[in-house]
C-alpha cells in the first residue's frame, strides 16, 4: 500500500490533477459556475492526493527518484527527488490548499459575472502545482521553471481584482521584487554550476568539496537574498504587505501560509543538504536576519488597520521565528553538534507547519469578514461577533495559536525555538552566545507584542458596537467557507495537543537530512505525548490541555450550578456616564496601539499631521474642523527602495543615449561589438 | 497520590489568595493610620458578590460572560503547577517557566478581550493600556526565569526551587539581579504600584480596575478572585524561586510542616513589602513606565551575563 501511494506514479497523478483542473477551469470559462465547480474539485482531490502521496512518502524507506522523459537540452533535466523533507513541504502545501480550496469553493462565488472565474481557476491550480513541484525538483534548471510558474501565477492572482488600481500597483511591486530574488538565485546556481559542472543537486552536493570557500560565501548571501525575498524577510519584505492582501482571500492565504515558505524550503534544501559543511556565520546571520524581522515584523503590525496587511506582516515575523530555528539549527550544525542542530531544525520545520495553519485559518476568516463588510479597514468593523459568530470563534482560535498561547500549536513551536535559543546560550561560546541571548529576547517581546496585536485585532474586529451601518447587514459565511476555516481550526488545536508525536515525526523527517543520519542521541524526544528537551525541559500538551478544560468546566459548573443558584442576570446598557453611547466612545484599532508605538517611536518613526480649519482665518480662535492624520513612515520604501529605483533610472537615461536613432551609429556599434569579439577570438 | 497532590495543589491558591489581598489592605490601613479591615474581609466580599444579582451589558458577547471562568480556571491551573510549599512534588507535564508564562497570557488576552466587549472607553484604553504593559513585561518575565534555568539546568520551576535551595554563593549575585528583574514584572503583572492603582476607579490612572469596570455579581468575584490567584501566584514565585530555603524537601511530616510555616511567613513578609512600596512611592506617569520595564530586562540581561 505505501509503496504503492508513495510512488513516481503518485506523484505524476498529483501533478495530473491540478493540470487537469487548470486547463479544465480555462476550458469552461464561459461559464463561471461550471469553471468553478472544476477547478476546486481537481484542487480539493489534488490536495487531498497530496495529502496523502506526502504521508505516505513520509514514512516510506527510501527517497523518490525518478526524472520524466529523456533530457532535450543537456542541463535540464525534469527530474524529481521526494526525500521527507520535501514530502514535509508536500504535506504542508497540500493540506493548507485543502482547506483552502475547500474555502475558496464558496468564496469565489462573489467574483461572478465581474471577473473570469476559468483564469481565476487556471491561475490557483497552476500557483499549488509550482509550489508543489519547486520542493519536489532536484534539478536547478527544472526548480527555476517551477520557481517562475508559481510566481507568475501568483502574480496573476494578486492581480486578479484588477478594478483596484493599488491591485495593480502591489502586483508591479511584487514581480519586480520577485524578479530581483529569482536573479539572485539564477546568479547562485551559475555559480554552483561552474565549479561543479551540474544543475543537479546530487551532483553538486557530492562535488561540494571542490568549490572555494569565498564561492560558498557568495552563493549564501545570494540565496539569502533571492530565497529571502521570496519569504519576506525585512528589508527584502516591501512586496508583501501589499500583495497578499491584493489576492483573493483563500490565495492570500495560501501565499501567506505556503508559498513564502518555499524560500525556506530552499534555504534549509541549500544550507543544510546541499552547501554542508558550512561556517559558522551563516548560522549567526540567520538568526540576526530572523530577529530582526520577527521584532520589526509585529511592530509593523501593530501599525496597521487593514486587516490584510496586518497579518501579512505577521507573516513576516512568523517567518523570523522559523529563521530563528533554522538560524540556531546552522549554527549548530557548524560547530558539530548535531544534536542540537536537529532540535533547531525541528523547531523551523514545526513551526512552519504551525504557521501555515494558523495563519491559513486567520487569512480565512478575515477574508469572510471582507466578504460582508467590503473593506479591509478594521475601523469600519466591530460587533461581528453577533452577526458571524462562528467566523469570529475561527479568528479567535487563529489568534490564540498566533500569539502563542497554549494549548494550541503555535505555543509548542515557539517552545521548541525557545528552547533551541535556551541551549545555544548554555552551551555556546562568547559572542555566539550573546546573538542566542539577543535571539532569545526578541523572541520574549515578539510574543508580547503579538499577543496585545491581536487583541487589537479580534476586540476591533468582532467586539464593541459597530463602528459602521454595514456591519448590520453581516451574514454568517457560508457552509464551504465555515467548512474550510473550521477544518483548519480544529488542525491547530490538534497540532498543538498532539505536539509531542509531531516532533518525533519532524525530528525522523529532520535526520533524514544527510548530516544528521547518525546523530547519536537526539535532544528531543516525546514520551507519552510530551515534549522533553533532554534533561532541561519538558512539557505535556495533552496534560495540559485536558487540565484548562477540566479546571475550566468544573470552576464553571460549580459556580453556575451551586453557589446561590437564585441569582438574576439583568440585560442593561453599558454604563454611559449620562451621555449617549456612540460608537466613538469605543476604542479604535488605532488608538490601541498608539501607545505602544509613541513607546517604540524612535524605530517606528510615526507621524502625526494636523489640518485645522477655522471659521475666521484671520482671527483663528474657532476651528470649523480639525483633521489629524497619523501614519508610519515606510522607511524601506523611502530609505532602499527608492534610491536604488532612482540609480536604476538613472542609469537607464545614460543608457538611453547610446539608443539615438540614428542608424548610422548602430553600424557603429556593430562594428565595434565585431572589431571587440575578433580580438577575443584570435587572442 | 498524585492525584491528591493535585488537588491540593489546585485548591491551595484559591484557598489562601483573598488573605494576602487582606493582608496588604490591612498593612497599607496601618500606614496611613487607619485600623482597616479585616484580613478576612476580602473573603467577604467574594461571598457577597457571589449572592448578588448581574447586570450584563447589551452590547457584551460571550467573551464577556466567559472571560471570568477563563481567567480563573487558568489561575488554577497555573497555580497547580507551581513549587507551593514542597519542591519535590515535581510535575513534568505543566510546571514549565514558559507554560507558565505563556498560560497567564491566556488570562491577560481574555481579560483584556472583556474589557473591551462592553464598548465602554475605560475599558478600552485599560486593555490598551493592560496590553502594552504585558507585552513589554513579557521580556522581563522570561529571562528572569531564563536565569535561574541556566543556573540550575533545568526549566522546571520545581527542580529550579531544589536547586537554588542549596545555598551557593557563587551565583548569588546573579539570582539577586534576576529577583529584582522579576519584582518589577512581578509589580507589572499584578497591577500594583507603581504601574496601576487598584484601590481607584480614577480613569486616569487606572488599567485592572478599567477592564473589569462593568463585571458585576458572581463574575466580578470570579474576575476578583482570579487577580487574587495572579497576585499570589506571583508572590509564590518570588519567593519559591528566589528565596527557597525552608521549603520541603521530601515527604517528611517535619519537612511539610515547616515548608507551610516558612511559606506563610515568607507570604506575609512579601506582602508588607508590596504594601510598604504602594505607602511610600507614587505612581508613575504611563509613558514612565516602559523605562522601568526595560530595567527589569537589563537587569535579568546582566544576570545572564554573569552566568554564562
Amino acid at each position: 500500500m505505501l509503496v504503492l501511494i508513495a510512488s513516481p506514479t503518485g506523484f505524476i497523478e498529483l501533478i495530473l490533477f491540478f493540470a487537469v483542473g487548470a486547463i479544465g477551469a480555462l476550458c469552461l470559462r464561459k461559464d463561471d459556475k461550471l469553471a468553478n465547480v472544476r477547478s476546486s474539485f481537481f484542487a480539493i482531490v489534488g490536495s487531498l492526493w497530496g495529502t496523502i502521496f506526502s504521508v505516505g512518502a513520509l514514512f516510506a524507506l527510501n527517497t523518490i527518484l525518478f526524472s520524466i522523459g529523456t533530457p532535450v537540452f543537456p542541463l535540464l533535466s525534469v527530474s524529481i527527488a521526494i526525500d521527507k523533507l520535501s514530502a514535509f513541504f508536500i504535506l504542508v502545501i497540500s493540506l493548507v490548499s485543502l482547506f483552502c480550496s475547500i474555502y475558496g469553493f464558496g468564496y469565489v462565488r462573489h467574483f461572478y459575472g465581474k471577473y473570469s472565474i476559468g483564469a481565476l481557476g487556471f491561475f490557483y491550480n497552476i500557483f499549488i502545482l509550482g509550489m508543489l513541484v519547486v520542493v519536489s525538483a532536484s534539478n536547478a534548471l527544472f526548480f527555476l521553471i517551477a520557481w517562475e510558474s508559481m510566481s507568475v501565477a501568483s502574480y496573476f492572482l494578486v492581480v486578479y481584482d484588477r478594478r483596484d488600481p493599488n491591485n495593480i500597483s502591489a502586483g508591479s511591486l511584487y514581480l519586480v521584487m520577485t524578479y530581483i530574488g529569482t536573479a539572485c538565485i539564477v546568479l547562485a546556481f551559475l555559480m554552483l554550476y561552474k565549479f561543479t559542472g551540474s544543475f543537479d543537486f546530487t551532483i553538486i552536493k557530492t562535488m561540494m568539496g571542490t568549490i572555494p570557500d569565498w564561492i560558498k560565501n557568495v552563493v549564501f548571501v545570494l540565496a539569502v537574498v533571492g530565497f529571502g525575498t521570496k519569504a519576506g524577510i525585512i528589508p527584502f519584505h516591501g512586496w508583501l504587505p501589499s500583495a497578499h492582501p491584493a489576492a483573493p482571500s483563500h490565495v492570500s492565504a495560501l501565499m501567506s501560509g505556503v508559498m513564502i515558505k518555499t524560500g525556506i524550503y530552499m534555504m534549509i534544501r541549500l544550507f543544510l543538504d546541499i552547501l554542508s559543511p558550512i561556517p559558522e556565520w551563516w548560522g549567526l546571520s540567520l538568526l540576526i536576519i530572523g530577529s530582526i524581522s520577527s521584532l520589526l515584523g509585529v511592530l509593523y503590525a501593530l501599525t496597521e488597520h487593514d486587516i490584510k496587511r496586518l497579518l501579512a506582516y505577521h507573516s513576516i515575523e512568523n517567518i523570523g521565528i522559523i529563521l530563528l530555528g533554522l538560524g540556531a539549527a546552522l549554527t549548530f550544525t557548524s560547530l558539530g553538534i548535531h544534536s542540537l542542530a536537529l532540535l533547531g531544525l525541528v523547531a523551523a520545520l514545526f513551526h512552519t507547519l504551525n504557521h501555515a495553519t494558523f495563519k491559513s485559518l486567520l487569512f480565512l476568516s478575515s477574508g469572510s469578514v471582507i466578504n460582508q463588510m467590503h473593506t479591509r479597514n478594521m475601523e469600519e468593523y466591530g460587533g461581528l461577533i453577533k452577526y458571524m459568530p462562528q467566523t469570529a470563534l475561527f479568528f479567535l482560535v487563529g489568534s490564540m495559536a498566533i500569539s502563542a498561547l497554549p494549548p494550541f500549536n503555535g505555543f509548542f513551536s515557539e517552545w521548541l525555538t525557545f528552547q533551541t535559543l535556551f541551549q545555544g546560550i548554555a552551551s555556546l561560546d562568547f559572542y555566539a552566545k550573546w546573538i542566542f541571548v539577543g535571539a532569545a529576547a526578541v523572541l520574549a517581546f515578539t510574543g508580547g507584542l503579538a499577543l496585545a496585536c491581536f487583541v487589537k485585532v479580534f476586540s476591533a474586529t468582532f467586539l464593541a458596537r459597530p463602528r459602521s451601518s454595514e456591519v448590520a447587514h453581516a451574514k454568517e459565511a457560508p457552509f464551504s467557507m465555515r467548512f474550510g476555516m473550521g477544518a483548519l481550526a480544529v488542525l491547530s488545536l490538534l497540532l498543538g495537543i498532539y505536539s509531542g508525536h509531531i516532533s518525533a515525526v519532524l525530528g525522523y523527517v529532520g535526520r533524514d537530512v544527510s548530516i544528521f543520519h547518525d546523530v547519536p542521541a537526539l535532544f528531543l524526544s516525546s514520551e507519552a505525548g510530551r515534549l522533553v528537551v533532554g534533561n532541561f525541559s519538558s512539557v505535556s500538551a495533552p496534560v495540559l490541555f485536558a487540565l484548562l478544560l477540566v479546571v475550566l468546566v468544573v470552576t464553571w459548573g460549580v459556580v453556575r450550578f451551586f453557589v446561590y443558584k437564585k441569582q438574576e442576570i439583568h440585560t442593561g446598557i453599558t454604563w454611559d456616564c449620562g451621555t449617549d453611547l456612540t460608537p466613538r466612545m469605543e476604542i479604535t484599532a488605532t488608538g490601541f496601539s498608539r501607545s505602544i508605538i509613541s513607546i517604540f517611536k524612535s524605530v517606528l518613526k510615526p507621524s502625526m499631521q494636523h489640518a485645522v480649519e477655522y471659521h475666521d482665518a484671520v482671527s483663528r480662535y474657532l476651528p470649523k474642523t480639525r483633521t489629524v492624520t497619523l501614519g508610519v513612515s515606510d522607511m524601506y520604501r523611502l530609505y532602499l527602495y527608492e534610491p536604488i529605483n532612482g540609480f536604476v533610472v538613472r542609469l537607464s537615461r545614460y543608457v538611453k543615449r547610446l539608443q539615438n536613432g540614428i542608424i548610422n551609429a548602430y553600424m557603429l556599434y556593430m562594428f565595434v561589438v565585431l572589431l571587440v569579439v575578433l580580438f577575443l577570438a584570435v587572442r | 497520590m498524585s492525584f491528591i497532590i493535585w488537588t491540593i495543589q489546585l485548591i491551595l491558591v484559591p484557598v489562601l489568595s483573598p488573605l494576602v489581598i487582606g493582608v496588604i489592605r490591612k498593612s497599607k490601613a496601618r500606614f496611613q493610620n487607619r485600623r482597616g479591615a479585616s484580613i478576612l474581609q476580602p473573603y467577604n466580599d467574594v461571598w457577597k458578590l457571589m449572592h448578588k444579582d448581574e447586570i450584563i451589558s447589551a452590547d457584551a458577547s460571550w467573551i464577556f460572560r466567559y472571560a471570568p471562568y477563563i481567567m480563573f480556571a487558568v489561575t488554577l491551573v497555573v497555580g497547580a503547577s507551581i513549587p507551593l510549599v514542597a519542591s519535590f512534588l515535581k510535575n513534568e507535564y505543566t510546571s514549565d517557566i514558559l507554560a507558565i508564562v505563556y498560560m497567564l497570557a491566556i488570562g491577560t488576552f481574555f481579560l483584556a478581550l472583556a474589557g473591551i466587549d462592553t464598548g465602554s472607553s475605560f475599558g478600552g484604553f485599560g486593555s490598551s493600556r493592560e496590553m502594552t504593559i504585558s507585552a513589554l513585561a513579557e521580556g522581563g518575565f522570561i529571562f528572569s526565569l531564563l536565569t535561574l534555568a541556566l543556573i540550575s539546568g533545568s526549566t522546571n520551576l520545581f527542580s529550579i526551587s531544589a536547586f537554588i535551595a542549596a545555598p551557593n554563593l557563587l551565583s548569588a549575585l546573579p539570582i539577586m539581579l534576576a529577583f529584582l528583574g522579576f519584582f518589577i514584572v512581578l509589580l507589572a503583572e499584578t497591577s500594583r504600584f507603581p504601574f496601576d492603582n487598584p484601590a481607584t476607579h480614577l480613569e486616569l490612572t487606572m488599567i485592572h480596575e478599567a477592564m473589569i469596570l462593568e463585571y458585576s455579581g458572581k463574575r466580578l468575584a470570579l474576575m476578583e478572585w482570579a487577580s487574587a490567584n495572579k497576585l499570589l501566584i506571583f508572590i509564590s514565585l518570588a519567593i519559591n524561586l528566589f528565596f527557597p530555603w525552608g521549603i520541603a524537601q521530601n515527604l517528611s511530616l517535619g519537612a511539610v510542616t515547616f515548608g507551610i510555616v516558612v511559606f506563610a511567613v515568607k507570604v506575609s513578609l512579601f506582602c508588607l513589602v508590596i504594601a510598604t512600596i504602594e505607602s511610600t512611592i507614587a505612581k508613575l506617569r504611563f509613558f514612565r513606565l516602559p523605562d522601568l520595564l526595560i530595567v527589569s530586562f537589563i537587569l535579568n540581561v546582566v544576570a545572564i551575563g554573569l552566568i554564562i
